[in-house]
């Protein structure tokens, strides 16, 4: 293990205490409020638009707070939680299967290999059956039975089917609910609506949040916002792997700049890998897609059983086929969790036994499902994502087995915060894939949307108001000089990203940086391995400062600066991965380091040394970070191996 | 596969450059070679961007996000088709299969007085979330929202709120019509609500507040082309605008709120 700066102090989560299933009430008791009257007086800066954004903001400004909002698209409908396909999680127990809140807590916390916090997951589960309920009161689309009643599927790493869905498009509609209660509030004139501006810099006034600094993605201008509390709704960090299913302009700027103010960063080695996504075919490929995870409710998945079987798999023979999740884990099969899922896929692959040209995929096969339930059933079911795979890939999967390649998917690591979804900076709130909070070092299937709206429309509404009635804050203008500089200086770093003019483009460096985490921090890390990239990574950084060009004006719309911008947080946010890789000497959840493994193969945790929230202090660009440990409880759901077997 | 095999493409584009709103635009034409038969038009357009900044020329704006057809962000005018050649596509799942070696293909941004352009493909589609502020939404606050099986949905009417509610909000529907009407959008949304349950409680005035927003962003009106269905990439049917026609005229007479 290489040596860290260790913090005396531990973080204290501010978790209630008591039975687990009373806590979340208790602390609502606990809060102080805000009146109704007052409540016009408090301004909240809402960065991001996707659920835990979308959710935010309207909520809040039902509630009577003023809301800015703000977002990097076009319009605040595109975020991309909108790509979400499956489902949402509910512990509503409609099937009568014997789900319940309990049920999704403990599936939740075992899915996360024990490195979650319990308080927040309970919370969580028990949010979950109000989400489902306001989204249906939104008129939210969700499937239904014939009689009205509405529909569920199973999802990974569950034994009980509570997954909510609209056809394979549930991330979208969930978001356009929020999306259309947010824009009833602008027009009520609770929420200001600001798109096309990205947040280059978060303002700390006496070490509290109180505002941020603007880039007009249209103009180049930059501007300051002051504000009573600052929310950030800004996703998660994958596109530091350059290929991931996230959409293009996901980025960490935000979280990372809140970092660079003092934001503790917490476990950014946990990231999550797609078991289910169409493979990498070639150099210019700009994204990879994930084909949902619903699909192995039907789907089985397989490979040859003979090493370099090039035969096309219809001519492959029943018993010469390797279902291997199936072999591996009888009880779950083909919905065993995501990370263990994505490791027996590396593992057949690794060792010549996968399909395809590089050799390096597996089969999703429907065959089963369609012989069983016709064709009609399952084109009604995935048609949407059998059509999205045949415009990809050219193959039709209602014939030929699919072809899937696990793909950074997901961060389960973000900014810290406390049970209040506070940062260590008060007034700084963390939502949704930004935070680290509720998923441990693995995060099942439809629990992001799950947790998005949770913090969006339950928790940070509650929260918030604490804050103000607490802290009492003076009222600060943007005329204050932490404003001032916070604007000169984002003014000067696109100046000198304009002026190193090299000969490398964005994209080149983004790719570079992305092939290194992917072959060092991606789905096995060892020690040498991680060194290595903590060393290329700087490397890199330099090279960029160096020699990026960067094309066209900072006063003028300018993608290529934007994405400049960015990589550029990348670069520096990447070592901070590694080094949290490299710190975190066991295995768990998606984070698999080489040394620490079962001879099945499969993760071994160090819970006497690493039963804790890593959460890091920047100390400057290429400087150690100093380590902050929050020691984790389990007293409701004893510590064990996970087994999906 | 950087190495060009004998699939590859070589293409001439002509892209409709302009530098800002305000300033006028223009085709300009360039050559791209060796462009794999496999990645999609953004993909394509990716490589002429490293292209002209390789040479230090500004690259071709154009927006997107997801790439995987769902956000609604990208959308471009190929060939004067919406979306390009393929029925239910978005621009980023349109595959360079789909084009011959030697192809001229013409690349404009969405052409409406709605959808001002920002610089050279990219559009302001603001217009879109003003209709939807006029009466998109059901009006209920967070919390205190019934079992979500108290409001039991029949499966049929749900499918069909599922099939409106399906839009994207990409804007090809308003690219593509004549009269940049925008109404398969607006209907969309309505017709989704007037599906639910849930909507009907506000039905009579989020109709005429939408149209009325509608047609105060300088959308035209409709006159049955059918453009806005053939070119949509999320499959909205043209039956939307007839509801929301029969919604209309319902709230217009009978309306008390």
């Amino acid at each position: 293990m290489s040596t860290v700066a260790i913090s005396e102090k531990e973080l204290d989560g501010r978790c209630p205490t008591g039975p687990i299933a009373e806590r979340w009430d208790r602390r609502k008791r606990e809060l102080k409020l805000v009146n109704p009257a007052n409540k016009r007086k408090y301004t909240v800066i809402v960065v991001g638009t996707g659920l835990a954004g979308g959710s935010a903001a309207a909520s809040l400004a039902e509630l009577g707070y003023k809301v800015l909002s703000f977002c990097l698209q076009d319009t605040p409908r595109r975020a991309h939680s909108i790509a979400a396909q499956g489902g949402i999680n509910a512990a509503k127990n409609y099937q009568n299967d014997g789900d319940s809140v309990w049920r999704l807590f403990y599936d939740t916390v075992k899915g996360g290999d024990y490195r979650s916090r319990e308080s927040n997951v309970y919370r969580l589960a028990e949010a979950s059956r109000n989400i489902i309920d306001q989204c249906v009161a939104q008129g939210v689309p969700f499937a239904r039975e014939y009689g009205g009643s509405l529909a569920n599927r199973s999802f990974g790493g569950a034994q009980v089917s509570r997954t909510f869905y609209c056809r394979g498009q549930t991330g979208q509609q969930l978001l356009l609910g929020a999306y259309q209660a947010m824009m009833r509030q602008v027009a009520a004139g609770g929420v200001k609506c600001f798109a096309r501006k990205e947040m280059v810099d978060l303002v700390v006034i006496d070490g509290n949040a109180r505002g941020i600094i603007t880039r007009d993605l249209v103009t180049g201008k930059f501007e300051s916002f002051a504000a009573d509390a600052v929310l950030l709704c800004t996703g998660g960090y994958g596109n530091a792997y350059y290929l991931s299913t996230m959409a293009k302009t996901c980025n960490v700027t935000a979280a990372w700049r809140a970092h660079k103010r003092g934001a503790l960063f917490a476990n950014p080695c946990y990231t999550q890998i797609h078991p289910t996504c169409i493979p990498v075919s070639g150099d210019h490929q700009s994204k990879l897609t994930l084909m949902s995870e619903s699909l192995r409710n039907d789907g089985r998945v397989w490979v040859p059983k003979k090493q370099h079987d090039h035969r096309r798999p219809g001519e492959i023979p029943e018993e010469e086929r390797d279902y291997y999740l199936e072999r591996r884990y009888p009880s779950y099969g083909n919905l065993a969790p995501r990370d263990i899922s994505s490791r027996a896929a590396k593992e057949r692959c690794d060792a010549g036994f996968g399909v395809g040209q590089s050799g390096m995929s597996v089969y999703l096969d429907f065959a089963a499902a369609i012989q069983r339930d016709g064709e009609a059933t399952i084109r009604a079911k995935y048609g949407n994502l059998f059509h999205m795979y045949e415009r990809i890939t050219a193959e039709n999967p209602y014939q030929d087995p699919m072809r899937i390649y696990p793909a950074v998917h997901y961060t389960m690591g973000g900014l810290w915060v406390d049970y209040h979804l506070q940062s260590n900076v008060p007034g700084l709130y963390v939502l949704g894939e930004a935070n680290f909070s509720d998923h441990g070092a693995n995060r099942l299937g439809a629990s992001a949307l799950m947790q998005g709206l949770a913090d969006g429309y339950f928790v940070v509404p509650y929260t918030v108001g604490d804050h103000f009635a607490t802290s009492k804050q003076e009222k600060v203008t943007t005329d204050h000089p932490e404003f001032r500089g916070a604007l000169e200086a984002s003014q000067q770093r696109v100046k000198t990203l304009l002026g190193v003019n090299g000969r490398r483009s964005v994209d080149q460096f983004h790719r570079a940086l992305g092939k290194i985490m992917w072959d060092h921090v991606g789905m096995a890390r060892n020690e040498a391995g991680l060194k290595e990239a903590v060393q290329q990574i700087r490397q890199l950084r330099d090279d960029f400062w160096k020699d990026v060009k960067v094309v066209g004006s900072g006063e003028a719309f300018n993608q290529n600066l934007e994405h400049a911008g960015r990589v550029a947080d990348f670069m520096e946010f990447s070592e901070l991965l590694a080094t949290d890789a490299l710190y975190r000497d066991e295995s768990c959840g998606g984070h698999f380091r080489e040394e620490h493994q079962t001879e099945e193969g499969e993760c071994q945790r160090n819970d006497d040394d690493f039963c804790h929230v890593a959460a890091w202090e920047f100390k400057g660009v290429g400087a150690a970070p100093v380590l902050h440990k929050e020691p984790l409880e389990f007293e409701e759901v004893p510590l064990a191996t996970r087994s999906y077997k | 596969m950087s190495a060009s095999s004998s699939t590859d493409l070589n293409l001439t584009l002509k892209i409709w450059r302009q530098p800002s709103a305000a300033a006028a635009g223009q085709f300009k034409t360039y050559e791209l070679r060796g462009v794999s038969p496999d990645v999609s038009f953004l993909e394509m357009l990716d490589q002429l961007n490293e292209q002209l900044i390789a040479k230090g020329e500004e690259p071709v704006a154009f927006d997107h996000d997801c790439r995987e057809g769902i956000c609604g962000t990208c959308g471009v005018m190929i060939n004067g088709q919406a979306h390009g050649p393929d029925n239910e596509t978005t621009t980023c799942q349109l595959h360079m299969r789909r084009f011959q070696n030697g192809d001229l293909i013409v690349i404009e941004p969405w052409r409406a007085n709605a959808f001002p352009v920002v610089r050279d493909l990219v559009v302001n589609r603001s217009a879109f979330d003003r209709i939807i502020q006029a009466g998109g939404y059901v009006s209920v606050n967070t919390g205190g929202a019934p079992d979500g099986n108290a409001i039991p949905v029949p499966r049929h009417q749900q499918e069909a709120a599922m099939d409106a509610a399906a839009c994207i909000g990409c804007g090809a529907c308003v690219a593509s019509c004549k009269n940049a009407s925008a109404m398969l959008f607006v209907s969309a949304k309505v017709s989704q609500m007037a599906n639910l349950p849930q909507g009907l409680a506000e039905r009579s005035q989020r109709v005429l507040g939408m149209v009325a927003q509608m047609d105060k962003e300088g959308f035209g009106g409709c006159s049955v082309t059918e453009e806005c269905e053939a070119a949509c990439p999320a499959g909205i049917k043209l039956t939307n605008i007839a509801l929301m026609n029969r919604e209309y005229m319902r709230a217009a007479l009978t309306a008390t709120e």
